[in-house]
């Protein structure tokens, strides 16, 4: 039976944004801590740890969930993205581009984990109104800035996406 | 915060699952979704030896709608209920509180037995699973057995399952015609636990029921005659007698006041979209 024990490392292997990586990490070790301090993928954002924030949000298998209330060693096998899968070459995405017109962040912390969460709605929900986007942003807490301009970029870059109105 | 050490074992049969909870004992547990027991290890609330991983074991991911029951798998996660296209005909009382179970990314890996199983008093599924009368069935080594809901939620996160235990799946009787079903809450943001849940059930000889969660230690259930003569009377002592407390969020008075106002709504919902 495949028991990892707790006093050792084992190794675990999953895909991030479209690439194999590895790490070998103890049982404990959270999804978040692996992505950030073994592979480096520091994109990922760490708040509360205990899934009320959001900052950590990342999709497994293609769904928003949170990376700190995983173990590294559940994701064994698993197709991950980060905020660092967004941007293609040089170029941002749609929806980064949004964020950054509408300055739809301030400090910045909440922003990677909402993006995770708004591509994944626009993948599965392309026309996804005012409605769908805010209660998905119901996941994250921003301290900055007060939503307006988040749930404003969202629209817009989902109006981009659907080929519509650049203006939301 | 960072979870205490401890084995993991991701089983990938039943029986690999049963024998690591076996030899753990109370010191072994069941990991699903770990949209609960996770923020437990990380505030280290809980300290298990042992965690067991039964999200890889095949026959835990299948959602079985037969005869009228229909019985979900303990690794089903709550998105995947969500998305079942059965859920609208054979659960509508699920459907209408799936929405209320966190934000959509805890439903991504949240299970709907965890829930159960977690049984948090304010909980939307374990609310529905007692107000429809539903099963918990249980698995040990060498032993299986179904436990009604109304028997199986004990007090506040507490419940039948002995050591050594699992929930392989919960049932839930399915949509008959002519019943009418509805569910309510009011939570201070949508996603936050409940202050009061209310999920009514109008059957189509006339009589109703109403089961309200996030008051008393599990969720509790008023049967109501078909004439429902003195109704308001009937949700004022039934409000009382759920012996609600003050906390954080809300004062008793204001959960009684709920109980009486929103469970009234609920079942007049329900009155009227019997099909
Ligand atoms: C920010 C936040 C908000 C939330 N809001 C809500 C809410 O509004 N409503 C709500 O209902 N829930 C809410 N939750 C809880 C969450 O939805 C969980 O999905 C659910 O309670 C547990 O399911 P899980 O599969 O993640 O279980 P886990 O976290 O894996 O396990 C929970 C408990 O159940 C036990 N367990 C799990 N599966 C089994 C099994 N098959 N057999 C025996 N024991 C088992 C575990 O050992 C553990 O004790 C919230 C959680 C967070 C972090
Ligand atoms: S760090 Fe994961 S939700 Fe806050
Ligand atoms: S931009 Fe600072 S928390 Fe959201």
């Amino acid at each position: 039976m495949p028991r990892l024990t707790q006093d050792e490392t084992h190794p675990v292997r999953f895909t991030l944004n479209g690439r194999p990586v590895s790490a070998r990490v103890s049982p404990r070790t959270l999804l978040t801590d692996v992505l950030r301090q073994e592979i480096g993928a520091t994109g990922t954002h760490v708040g509360c740890e205990h899934g009320v924030c959001g900052a950590c949000t990342v999709q497994i298998e293609g769904e928003p969930a949170r990376a700190c209330l995983m173990l590294a060693h559940q994701a064994e096998g698993c197709e991950l993205r980060t905020v660092e899968g967004l941007a293609t070459d040089d170029a941002l995405s749609s929806l980064q581009e949004a964020f950054r017109e509408h300055f739809a962040l301030q400090c910045g912390f909440c922003t990677a984990g909402i993006l995770m969460t708004l591509d994944a709605l626009f993948l599965r929900q392309p026309d996804a109104d005012e409605g769908a986007i805010r209660e998905a942003l119901s996941g994250h807490l921003c301290r900055c800035t007060g939503y307006a301009p988040i749930v404003q970029a969202a629209l817009a870059a989902r109006n981009r996406i659907k080929g519509g109105p650049i203006d939301a | 915060m960072k979870p205490a050490p401890f084995d993991y074992v991701a089983a990938r049969e039943m029986g690999e699952a049963l024998e690591a909870l076996h030899q753990g004992g109370t010191e072994a547990r069941v990991i699903a979704g770990g949209q609960s027991l996770m923020p437990m290890l990380n505030m280290r609330l809980a300290r298990p030896a042992t965690l067991v991983d039964i999200t890889r074991i095949p026959e835990l991911s299948r959602i079985e709608a037969k005869g009228d029951n229909v019985t979900i798998g303990a690794a089903v996660r709550q998105s995947t209920l969500e998305r079942w296209p059965d859920l609208a005909d054979r659960l509508p009382l699920v459907r209408a509180a799936l929405p209320w179970v966190g934000h959509t990314q805890l439903r991504n890996r949240g299970t709907v037995c965890g829930s159960v199983a977690h049984a948090d008093p304010s909980a939307e599924l374990p609310l529905c699973l007692i107000a429809l009368g539903g099963t918990v069935t249980l698995r040990r080594r060498r032993k299986t057995r179904a436990v009604a809901a109304r028997d199986f939620f004990q007090g506040m996160m507490s419940t039948d399952l002995a050591p050594g235990e699992m929930i392989t799946s919960v049932t839930f009787p399915a949509h008959q015609t002519g019943t009418g079903y509805a569910f309510r809450e009011v939570a201070r943001r949508h996603g936050d636990f409940a202050i009061v849940a209310c999920a009514a059930i109008a059957r189509p000889d006339g009589t109703a029921t109403l089961s309200v969660g996030g008051v008393a230690d599990t969720p509790r259930t008023l049967d109501l005659p078909a004439d429902a003569q003195g109704l308001d009377d009937r949700l004022n002592e039934f409000a009382w007698h759920l012996q609600a407390r003050d906390d954080l969020h809300a004062t008793a008075r204001y959960r009684r006041d709920l109980v009486r106002q929103l469970g009234r709504a609920t079942l007049k919902e329900a009155l009227s979209c019997r099909d």
